[in-house]
């Protein structure tokens, strides 16, 4: 009878496989993305439809004008999008003149000459504008509206019990609620909420009323309204191509060559053929394009789910596993560094904890300033949230390993290092495992979040599909993150089988 | 009564040692005769143990010195020295994640004994022990306190070290077994005779196991022989005391 399901050796191995599986899948999103090859544009929008569109719209013009250009569409919000452009991630990206003005530059509004004027400062040019003007606008629906008989902002006023719900952004920006709160003198405090479910709240009657802008697709096809501005309170928001100033010439050529050639009407339109069919932004893109002579056939971008959905899981493996492995090789050295004195252990959590509590959104804001956008900055971000539970399940560990066995151990004449290897970890392993396996998990969760600030993953299509209102886009990304967290429980269980004689396992105790 | 003709096994020269700015020994010198098994008894807190982790270096003197085989510990190299001293502790110590026989192999497979002479060796020592082959595969939950004390013993002797270190290796089991496993451990001793140093409160086991005896009271030596010559001229009143409630 000879039983060894769990000689250290074959434990060991397991843990080398392991490992080497975590680099294997991590090593090709190791390397850095490559932005500023000669040639290489990089195309920027943030995560609305409108941006998407007009980004990809972009990206085809500028593939038809001979360059090869990487797409960094859906990248967050106007800070970080123009953050990005400015560290010189991105080459170009849309932005409407009033929100230049009021929400990045800080001045009134201005003409396209003084705009570009201020932002060559900051080594970027403004284009000249596309054509329309999407402004901010406010929209409920058309039934309500008419019920009660609401057909300018101005009559909000007069219905305190409306409930109404605005973007983060809206809610926050100088020429967003509060200077038109002042303007109308409303007495309603909104939500805020995001832009992509609040239409979704308005139809299920949750909101009565919402920030829209104004080129929007969804307020035709939801039959809802737009309510008058009738005090001209919204500036102008012209759609413009925001470049680098050192883009080639030919790029920019391209890119001037598209001014004038959208109304509100035409884009009211597009945004309308990607919200209600099924068809692709490249394919809205190349038709509009072709249309106007400036691409000749439909694009060779185009993307299907399907194809798209196999690189996310990738992303997603990449990013999750570089993450965690570096989080492993850092957590735990140092927690065998500090777990003996309890000052140190307790200073290590505690700045741990810390970066726990910076929400994750935050947190990968915070990393742009730092490491630009993609992968990179991603990948730290979710190295830092592994941390605090790696280093938390560690140091316990290593705790409650019994100190008369270590002595034991030094007492027999096993050296430092193989005491560590064939005692304390041993030992330590089963609280070991739940700390990575609870880091992995959380991983895998925080991830999708790291599509915001373009490094991929199963988070794109989420990103992606709460932009446009397209609950189906979203499952796309959400049902594979959930079936790779519970498969990654399942690996954890084999491996702590492999690792872990059976009288110690955790699972036991559960 | 200290005056042997061979070497010492085990040499303290004025050591001092203090615990918590206590001191515990001032100045102690004691040497333990070679190939023999040598009982250092006393009531608890006398320092038995001290004594013991002071000569595998566990513990280090604040003054004076403590040679092993006429030689200088030397502090720099404590595995290498470890692994010639062998070292058994009460609660036994066995590995609860490694099987009986990981648990005995684990020096041996650090020195990189070929598995031949590896499994010769497991062998020899489950036959002294009286241990069945059987239990190799098991965990140390699986097996009963007498099987794991010795267990512990084939551990310690793997490496047929000429030091053995034994800090109440035979407590913590009923009477019969600990009975059954002193036979066993004389057993041994006739067959490889080493220096063994046995720290242990009980004296009967002492007076029964040992060639030489030690008796100790905090921090001082009160009486050192055989157990005959002790047994029947104890030093003094602390001696005689310690013998009567030990036996």
């Amino acid at each position: 009878m000879n039983r060894r399901p769990a000689g250290e050796r074959v434990g060991w191995l397991a843990v080398l496989a392991l490992t080497g599986l975590l680099l294997i899948v991590g090593s090709p999103a190791a390397a850095p993305p490559a932005h500023g090859e000669a040639g290489t544009i990089t195309v920027g929008s943030k995560a609305d439809r409108e941006g998407h569109l007009l980004g990809e719209i972009f990206a085809q013009t500028l593939e038809a004008a001979g360059f090869r250009v990487e797409r960094q569409l859906g990248l967050g919000q106007t800070i970080v999008t123009y953050q990005a452009l400015v560290e010189g991630e991105i080459d170009v990206y849309p932005e409407y003149t009033g929100t230049l003005a009021h929400a990045i530059l800080g001045v009134e509004h201005s003409d396209i000459d003084t705009l570009d004027r201020l932002v060559r400062r900051q080594g970027l040019r403004v284009l000249p504008p596309l054509g329309f003007n999407n402004t901010y606008a406010l929209t409920m629906r058309r039934a309500k509206a008419q019920r009660l008989g609401i057909r300018r902002i101005g009559d909000l006023a007069a219905h305190p019990e409306l409930i109404i719900g605005v973007s983060h952004e809206f809610r926050k920006r100088q020429d967003g609620w509060p200077g038109l709160r002042s303007r109308y003198a409303l007495p309603q405090s909104p939500l805020g909420l995001e832009h992509g479910i609040a239409y979704q709240a308005i139809r299920e009657g949750s909101i009565d009323v919402t920030d829209a802008y104004s080129t929007d697709g969804d307020i035709e096809r939801f039959d809802f309204m737009l309510l008058q501005d009738d005090q001209g309170y919204f500036p102008r928001y012209l759609a413009v191509p925001l470049v680098a100033a050192d883009l080639p010439s030919p790029a920019v050529a391209a890119l001037r060559r598209l001014a004038g050639l959208l109304d509100e009407r035409q884009m009211r339109a597009l945004n309308a053929e990607v919200s209600s069919t099924e068809r692709s932004f490249s394919a809205v893109a190349a038709e509009f394009l072709a249309e106007h002579g400036i691409v000749f056939g439909e694009s060779a971008t185009q993307s299907h789910r399907w194809s798209r959905l196999g690189t996310n899981l990738i992303e997603h493996l990449q990013l999750t596993g570089i993450a965690l492995g570096l989080a492993c090789l850092v957590g735990l050295p140092l927690s065998l560094a500090v777990y003996r004195s309890p000052r140190l252990a307790r200073i290590v959590l505690y700045v741990a904890g810390l970066l726990q509590t910076i929400p994750s959104i935050a947190l990968l804001a915070l990393m742009i300033p730092l490491f630009g956008i993609g992968v990179l900055p991603a990948v730290i971000a979710l190295f830092l949230y592994s941390l605090l539970p790696i280093v938390r399940a560690a140091i316990t560990a290593l705790l409650t390993v019994d100190p008369l066995l270590v002595n034991v151990a030094s007492g027999i004449g096993l050296t430092k290092a193989e005491q560590l290897r064939h005692v304390i970890l041993p030992l330590a392993m089963p609280n070991l495992l739940t700390g990575i396996r609870t880091a992995a998990i959380i991983n895998i969760g925080t991830a999708t979040l790291a599509a915001f600030i373009g490094a991929g993953g199963l988070g794109e299509p989420i990103v992606t599909g709460l932009a446009l209102n397209d609950y189906q886009l979203v499952l796309y990304g959400a049902i594979p993150a959930a079936l790779l967290a519970i498969a990654t429980e399942l690996l954890f269980e084999l491996g702590e089988r492999a690792l872990i004689p059976a009288h110690l396992r955790e699972s036991r105790k559960l | 009564m200290n005056a042997t003709p061979v070497p010492s096994a085990v040499q303290f020269h004025q050591l001092h040692k203090r615990f918590a700015e206590q001191p515990l020994f001032q100045g102690l010198d004691l040497a333990l005769p070679p190939q023999r098994i040598t009982a250092v008894v006393g009531a608890s807190g006398c320092g038995k143990s001290t004594l013991l982790q002071l000569i595998n270096g566990l513990l280090r003197p604040d003054a004076g010195e403590v040679r092993v085989f006429g030689q200088p510990l030397d502090y720099g190299d404590l595995p290498r020295l470890r692994r010639r001293i062998g070292y058994a502790v009460q609660r036994i110590g066995l590995f609860p994640h490694l099987t009986v026989r990981d648990n005995i192999a684990i020096l041996a497979e650090r020195e990189g004994w070929p598995r031949p002479r590896l499994r010769a060796r497991i062998e020899q020592l489950l036959r002294m022990m009286d241990l069945a082959p059987a239990l190799l595969g098991r965990y140390p939950h699986e097996i009963s306190g007498g099987q794991a004390q010795r267990v512990g013993l084939c551990r310690a002797m793997m490496l047929e070290p000429p030091l053995l270190l034994l800090d109440e290796a035979f407590s913590a089991v009923d009477p019969i077994t600990r009975a059954e496993v002193h036979a066993r451990f004389q057993a041994l001793q006739h067959a490889e005779p080493r220096t063994v140093v046995l720290v242990t409160h009980d004296v009967a086991e002492a007076m029964r196991l040992a060639d030489h005896l030690v008796v100790m009271a905090p921090g001082q030596i009160l009486q050192t022989g055989t157990p005959q010559s002790i047994r029947t001229r104890p030093a003094d009143e602390r001696v005689a005391r310690l013998l009567e409630t030990g036996a």
